[in-house]
C-alpha cells in the first residue's frame, strides 16, 4: 500500500470533518447507510458495535473517534464504508462518502510530517487533484488494535 | 475384530516402509553390491507383507510375497542387482504404493498385479526379464462386473446376441482413433456397444496398440458383423465370437480386474484406477450419494436465513394476530424444525475418524515413555458436528498424553502396586440427550491430592487459606488453572508449556465442558461434553435496558423473580438463595455497562445459570422469550470479547449478542 505503486488509484473519496479522505477500490465491498448498530460492551471507544449485513454480523468503527475527532451526531450525509483487509472486514463511519476517483501515480506524495489532524501513521499518502487535497488511509494501521 | 480403526495406522506405516524401500532401491541402484540395503529393504518389504497379510489386503500381500522372494535370492547372491531387475522391482512398488492410496482412499486395495508377480517369480527363477519377454502379451480379454453381467443377460433374454469383437489395426494405420470411432459407428447402427478393452476414451486418445476388444448386444448375425466392420479401411482382423455369459460371470468371480497385457503396463494402470471407482457407485448407487462438505455447508448457510427470516415471520404473525396466517407460519416452524434436523444430520461425521489416529499414537508414546500401553476404543461410531470434529483432535490428543505421561506408571511400578505390567486407557465415546459425551479414563496412578495442591500453592493459583476449603474435586480441578503443571521433570511429552487449560478454553469455545475425576492409585477420568451442534441454538432472549442479549438455554438452569429485600450481601457481592445454595448475583447491566440502566425495582428477574456445578444468577431487566437462533461470529475484528461467545441477527433483522455465561460464572 505505498505510494511506490506505479498505476494509477483508483479511491473511494469521503469527508471526515473539512477533509477529504481516500481508500484504494480494492478494499471497499460497499457502502452502507446509517442502520441500527448493536452495541458491543468491552470493547474499544471507537468500536460502536456491530451490524447485520446482509446476513453477516459486521463490527463497525467511528473513524472520527478513532482519529480522536470530536463526535458528531450521525446525519442524512453519514455513511458506512464496508471495508476489508487480509481476513477482516468491518465498517467504517464516516460523514459523507463522495465519489469514486482517479489518482494518478504522479499525484501521490509520501506523507508530510503532520497533516492534517489525523496522526501521520494512519496515513499513506497525500493526492493532489485540481484544487482538492486527499489523504490516503492506510486500512492496516486503521484496523490496527 | 474390527479392522477400520487400525487402518489408518496400516496406511501410515505402508508409506513409510514403501518409502523405505524407494529410497533404499535408488541407494542399492547407485551401489549394488551393498548388503545391508538390500537387508534393509527385504525387513521393510517383510513387514508390510504381514501388516497387509493381517489386514487382509491379498493383493498386497502377494506381491510383496513375490517382492521379497526375489530380495531374498540377491540376498543369497543368488541374483544380481541388474538395472532391468530393479525396473521390475521399482514397478512392484509402483503398484503398491497405488494399492496403498486406493485403501487410503476407502477403496479395497485390489489391483491386477499378476503380470508384475509373474514377472517376479520368473527372476526368482533366475530368468532375467527382457524386454521381449515382457511383450510377450496375454491375449485380451473382457473381464465383466456384476452390473455389466446383468446387462448382458437381460439383452439374452430379450432375444439380443451378445458378441466379443477383437478388432486389430494395420499396423500402418495413421488415424487409430478415426478408426475406432467407424468401428463403434458401425456397431452402435448394428447394435448397442457393452463395453470396450481399453475403455473408449483411452482409445479415443489413441492409447492403445493396435488391437481392442469390444462387446456388443445385437441382432445381427456375426457374419454381418464382421463384414461390416471389414468394410472400414485400414482395418487388419476382425474376429467376432459369441458369448456365453456363464463363463463370463465365473471369470467376474475369480478376478474384477481386467486382464491387461504387460506392454500396456501404462495404459492398464490408468484403467484399472479408472474401473475401481466405477464399480463401487455401481454397488452403492441405490443406497449412498456422496457429496462435497461444501455443498452442506452451503445448504446449512441457506438455512441458517431461512431460520432468521422465519424468527421474522414468527414476529410478524404474533403481532398481526390473524388466524390463517399463524397457522401457517406454525406450519412452516414445524416442517423447517424437521428439516433442521435433517441437515444437522447430515454434517455429523463419527468419531472415529478422529479417534483413528490414536492408536498408533499410544504405541509410540509407549514406547517413547518405556510404557506399556493398551488403548480401547469405544463408541468410535457416535456423530457429532463436523465443525466440532474439526477442532476437538488437538484437545483430546493433549489428554491422551497426559494419561500415558502422568497417569499410567512404569510397568516395573505397577507391578510393584499389584496391578497388570501393562495399563489400559479407554476412550470412550456416547450421545446423552442433546450432548455427546467424549472420556478418557486410565488405570494409573491417579492424580495426586497433596501434589496438586502444594503445586497450585506455589504457582499462586490458590492461596493456602483457601486450599484447606477444598475438596477433591474442586483440587482436581485446579490442573486445568493456566500456568499448572504436574510433571516433575518436564517431559517431551505433555510438558510443553501447553496446558490442561488451553484443553478447556478450546472445550469451553465449542460450548462444551471438561470435568477430571481421579481416585489415587486407580485412575482419572476426564469427562468431554460438547453440544451435538454449534451453528443453531436454543436460547432466551433477555432484555437490558435498550438492549436484548441472548442466553444459550443449555446454559440455564431456571428463571426466577428475587424480591429486592432476597438480595444479600457477601464480600461485598450481591448474592441470592437458590434452593438452599448460596448464589452470585451478577448484574448483566453493570457488566456490560449498559447505557440507561436504572435501579432494580422490587424485584430482579434473574436467569440461573451454571458452569459445571457451579452456579450464577445473572439479573437483567425481563426475559422476551425463547428462540432458536444461529450463532454467527462477530469477525476476526473482535475476536475476544469478554463474556460475549458471538451473535445472532433477530426476527426484525438486528443483532443481538450471546452471552458466554462461562465467563460470568465464578
Amino acid at each position: 500500500m505505498m505510494a511506490s505503486v506505479q498505476a494509477d488509484w483508483k479511491v473511494i473519496a469521503f469527508r471526515l470533518k473539512e477533509e477529504e479522505y481516500a481508500l484504494p477500490v480494492q478494499y471497499v465491498r460497499s457502502i452502507e447507510k446509517m442502520q441500527p448498530i448493536t452495541r458491543v460492551p468491552g470493547t474499544a471507544h471507537y468500536v460502536k458495535g456491530v451490524i447485520n449485513l446482509r446476513g453477516v454480523v459486521t463490527p463497525i468503527i467511528d473513524l472520527r473517534e478513532r482519529f480522536g475527532f470530536a463526535s458528531e451526531p450521525y446525519g442524512e450525509q453519514t455513511r458506512i464504508i464496508i471495508a476489508a483487509f487480509e481476513d477482516i472486514e468491518v465498517g467504517l463511519i464516516v460523514d459523507a462518502a463522495n465519489d469514486v476517483l482517479d489518482l494518478p501515480a504522479e499525484s501521490i506524495e509520501p506523507p508530510p510530517e503532520a497533516i492534517g489532524s489525523v496522526e501521520a501513521s494512519y496515513i499513506d499518502g497525500v493526492a493532489k487533484v485540481e484544487n482538492r487535497l486527499l489523504i490516503l488511509l492506510d486500512l492496516a494501521k486503521v484496523l490496527d488494535r | 475384530m474390527d479392522m477400520r480403526q487400525y487402518l489408518d495406522l496400516f496406511i501410515d506405516e505402508s508409506k513409510e516402509h514403501l518409502q523405505a524401500i524407494n529410497e533404499r532401491l535408488l541407494e542399492l541402484e547407485k551401489t549394488p553390491e551393498d548388503m545391508s540395503l538390500v537387508n534393509d529393504i527385504f525387513r521393510s518389504a517383510h513387514t508390510l507383507k504381514g501388516m497387509s497379510a493381517t489386514m487382509g489386503f491379498e493383493d498386497l500381500a502377494n506381491l510383496t510375497h513375490q517382492m521379497e522372494n526375489v530380495l531374498d535370492g540377491i540376498r543369497n547372491r543368488r541374483l544380481s542387482v541388474t538395472p532391468e531387475l530393479l525396473d521390475v522391482i521399482f514397478e512392484a512398488v509402483d503398484h503398491l504404493e497405488a494399492m496403498i492410496s486406493s485403501i487410503a482412499a476407502g477403496g479395497d486395495g485390489t489391483r491386477d498385479v499378476r503380470g508384475t508377480i509373474e514377472l517376479l517369480k520368473r527372476i526368482e527363477q533366475g530368468e532375467m526379464p527382457n524386454k521381449q519377454a515382457a511383450k510377450e502379451q496375454p491375449p485380451l480379454e473382457h473381464a465383466y462386473g456384476e452390473f455389466e453381467y446383468h446387462v448382458l443377460e437381460q439383452a439374452k433374454e430379450q432375444g439380443f446376441s451378445v458378441y466379443e469383437i477383437r478388432v486389430r489395426l494395420r499396423d500402418d494405420c495413421l488415424l487409430k482413433a478415426a478408426r475406432v470411432y467407424m468401428v463403434f459407428e458401425q456397431l452402435n447402427e448394428a447394435g448397442e456397444i457393452v463395453k470396450a478393452t481399453p475403455p473408449v476414451e483411452m482409445l479415443e486418445e489413441e492409447q492403445f496398440d493396435r488391437e481392442f476388444l469390444v462387446t456388443v448386444v445385437s441382432k445381427e448375425s456375426a457374419d454381418v458383423l464382421q463384414k461390416r466392420l471389414m468394410g472400414i479401411s485400414e482395418i487388419d482382423e476382425v474376429e467376432v465370437s459369441m458369448l456365453s455369459i456363464d463363463e463370463s460371470s465365473a471369470e467376474s468371480e475369480k478376478t474384477a480386474a481386467p486382464q491387461q497385457p504387460a506392454a500396456m503396463e501404462q495404459a492398464a494402470t490408468v484403467q484399472s484406477e479408472a474401473e475401481a471407482p466405477e464399480k463401487q457407485t455401481v454397488k452403492q448407487a441405490a443406497k449412498m450419494i456422496r457429496v462435497n462438505i461444501e455443498r452442506l455447508d452451503r445448504l446449512m448457510n441457506l438455512f441458517e436465513e431461512l431460520v432468521i427470516d422465519r424468527g421474522r415471520l414468527e414476529q410478524i404473525s404474533r403481532e398481526l394476530n390473524h388466524a390463517e396466517l399463524t397457522e401457517t407460519v406454525e406450519r412452516m416452524s414445524r416442517i423447517s424444525s424437521d428439516l433442521q434436523t435433517i441437515i444437522l444430520n447430515m454434517r455429523m461425521v463419527p468419531v472415529e475418524t478422529v479417534f483413528n489416529r490414536f492408536p498408533r499414537m499410544v504405541r509410540q508414546l509407549a514406547r517413547e515413555l518405556g510404557k506399556r500401553v493398551r488403548l480401547d476404543i469405544i463408541g468410535a461410531d457416535t456423530e457429532l458436528d463436523r465443525t466440532v470434529i474439526d477442532e476437538i483432535g488437538d484437545p483430546l490428543v493433549h489428554l491422551i498424553r497426559n494419561a500415558l505421561d502422568h497417569g499410567i506408571e512404569a510397568p516395573d511400578v505397577r507391578a510393584a502396586r499389584g496391578k497388570p505390567e501393562e495399563g489400559t486407557v479407554q476412550l470412550r465415546a456416547y450421545h446423552s440427550g442433546n450432548h455427546v459425551f467424549i472420556e478418557i479414563e486410565d488405570d494409573g496412578a491417579g492424580i495426586s491430592r497433596e501434589k496438586v495442591l502444594k503445586k497450585a500453592i506455589s504457582r499462586g493459583i490458590v492461596s493456602p487459606q483457601a486450599a484447606e476449603h477444598l475438596n477433591d474435586q474442586q483440587i482436581y480441578e485446579l490442573i486445568f488453572a493456566p500456568g499448572f503443571s504436574t510433571a516433575e521433570q518436564v517431559s517431551d511429552i505433555s510438558g510443553r508449556g501447553v496446558g490442561l487449560d488451553v484443553v478447556k478454553s478450546t472445550i469451553e469455545s465449542l460450548g462444551g465442558t471438561v470435568s477430571v475425576d481421579s481416585q489415587p492409585g486407580k485412575g482419572s477420568l476426564f469427562s468431554i461434553q460438547l453440544p451435538l451442534t454449534l451453528s443453531i441454538i436454543s436460547v432466551l432472549l433477555v432484555q437490558i435496558a435498550e438492549e436484548t442479549y441472548a442466553i444459550p438455554l443449555s446454559s440455564i438452569i431456571e428463571t426466577a423473580l428475587v424480591k429486592k429485600e432476597e438480595i444479600f450481601s457477601a464480600h461485598n457481592q450481591p448474592v441470592i438463595d437458590f434452593r438452599g445454595k448460596i448464589v452470585s448475583l451478577v448484574r448483566l447491566k453493570d457488566v456490560f455497562a449498559v447505557p440507561g440502566a436504572t435501579d432494580d425495582g422490587d424485584a430482579v428477574a434473574a436467569v440461573i445459570v451454571r458452569k459445571g456445578e457451579k452456579l450464577a444468577a445473572l439479573a437483567v431487566d425481563s426475559f422476551i422469550g425463547q428462540q432458536e437462533v444461529v450463532l454467527k461470529s462477530l469477525g476476526n475484528y473482535l475476536s475476544s470479547v469478554f463474556a460475549i461467545s458471538g451473535a445472532t441477527i433477530l426476527g426484525d433483522g438486528r443483532v443481538a449478542l450471546i452471552i458466554d455465561c462461562n465467563a460470568l460464572v465464578k
